[in-house]
C-alpha cells in the first residue's frame, strides 16, 4: 500500500531534507505533505489523505506534543502513526509523547537511515520501535 | 565537575555531530575562549537560541554570508550564492541542533531546560544580552573561514545551591 506522508515542522530545511530521506527510503510513498506547524498540520489532514506523520516538537502556535494530542484524541486519525523527529532528547517531552501514543522519536541531527529504519519499525509490527 | 570545561566538550561534540550528520563533512576542533565584556562587532549572519529552566541564556551561532550559503548547499543539496530565505533557514536550524544537543547533554548535570525557536538576523551587529556578561566563545576553522558557537547561561533561582557556584555564579542563595 501506498503511503501519504504528512511532515511537519517550522523548519522549511528540515521539511525539505525529510521529503528528499522519505523517497531514499524505497518506501511506497504517493504523497508528501508539509506543515509549518500543528494548526496547519490539522488543516491539511482535515482536506488530505493521511496515514503516517512525522512531526517536530518544538514549533510556534502548536507543538507537535499538541498536535500529537489531537491527533491521539480524534476517532478519525487516532490510528495515524505519528513519528517525532526533534532535538529533545530528555525524558519530559520525549515522556510525554511516548505517553501520549507516538509510535516512535528521532532525534536531530538524523542520518537517512535513522529514519528508514525507524519508518520500516513502525511499518512492519514485528519489529520493535 | 567544571561547567565551563563541560559546555566547552558538548559544544565541540555537539558541532561536530551536527556537521558530519547534516552536512556529511567533518569539521575540526575548535578554539575555546571565554568573551568578557563589550561583544565584537560581527558583520554576516547571526542566530540565537533561548534556554530556560534551572538555568537561563542563550546559544548562538555566527558565521559570513559565504560560509551560511555553503551551510545551506550542503544541508539541502542545492547551490546556493546568496543570502536567501533558505539560508536563514538552514541556519537557524543548525543552530536549533547544535544548541538543542548541547541541552541534552547538559541536562543530567544542570536540570531539564527549554529551549526557544531560533531568530536569525543578516547584517552588521553587536550583540548584548540583558545581563550576560561572561559568553563561552568556540571558534570553528572551516573551509578557509570560521564558524562561531557562543553560550551563555546563569543559574536562575531554580536552580540547585551546589550547581549553582559551578560557572563562579553568583549563587541566588546567596544573595
Amino acid at each position: 500500500m501506498e503511503s501519504d506522508v504528512l511532515v511537519v515542522d517550522d523548519s522549511a530545511a528540515i521539511r525539505k531534507i525529510l521529503q528528499r530521506v522519505l523517497r531514499q527510503t524505497g518506501m511506497a510513498i504517493r504523497t508528501i505533505h508539509e506543515a509549518g506547524d500543528g494548526q496547519e498540520a490539522l488543516e491539511v489532514m482535515k482536506s488530505q489523505s493521511v496515514n503516517l506523520v512525522l512531526t517536530d516538537i518544538n514549533m510556534p502556535k502548536m507543538d507537535g506534543i499538541q498536535l500529537l494530542g489531537a491527533l491521539k484524541s480524534s476517532p478519525q486519525w487516532h490510528k495515524i502513526p505519528v513519528v517525532m523527529i526533534t532535538t529533545e532528547g530528555g525524558e519530559t517531552k520525549v515522556g510525554e509523547a511516548v505517553r501520549l501514543g507516538a509510535a516512535g522519536y528521532v532525534r536531530k541531527p538524523f542520518t537517512a537511515d535513522q529514519i528508514k529504519e525507524k519508518l520500516a519499525g513502525i511499518l512492519d509490527p514485528a519489529l520493535p520501535l | 565537575m567544571n561547567l565551563q570545561k563541560l559546555i566547552i566538550d558538548f559544544i565541540g561534540q555537539s558541532t561536530a555531530n551536527v556537521f558530519s550528520t547534516m552536512l556529511g563533512t567533518e569539521l575540526g576542533p575548535g578554539e575555546a575562549t571565554i568573551e568578557r565584556g563589550t561583544p565584537e562587532v560581527n558583520d554576516g549572519l547571526v542566530s540565537f537560541i533561548g534556554l530556560a529552566g534551572a538555568w537561563a541564556g542563550t546559544g548562538s551561532v555566527i558565521c559570513s554570508p559565504k560560509l551560511a550559503c555553503r551551510i545551506c548547499s550542503l544541508m539541502l543539496m542545492t547551490d546556493t550564492q546568496s543570502v536567501d530565505a533558505d539560508v536563514l533557514d538552514a541556519v537557524a536550524e543548525l543552530t536549533n541542533m547544535i544548541v538543542g544537543s548541547v541541552k541534552n547533554d547538559l541536562e543530567p548535570h544542570i536540570g531539564i531546560l527549554g529551549l526557544s525557536i531560533p531568530t536569525v538576523v543578516f547584517g552588521n551587529f553587536r550583540t548584548k544580552s540583558a545581563g550576560a556578561t561572561d559568553w563561552i566563545v568556540v571558534r570553528f576553522p572551516w573551509e578557509g573561514d570560521v564558524l562561531v558557537v557562543k553560550l551563555f547561561l546563569a543559574p536562575t533561582e531554580r536552580a540547585p545551591h551546589a550547581v549553582a557556584h559551578l560557572m563562579g555564579q553568583t549563587c541566588p542563595v546567596d544573595v
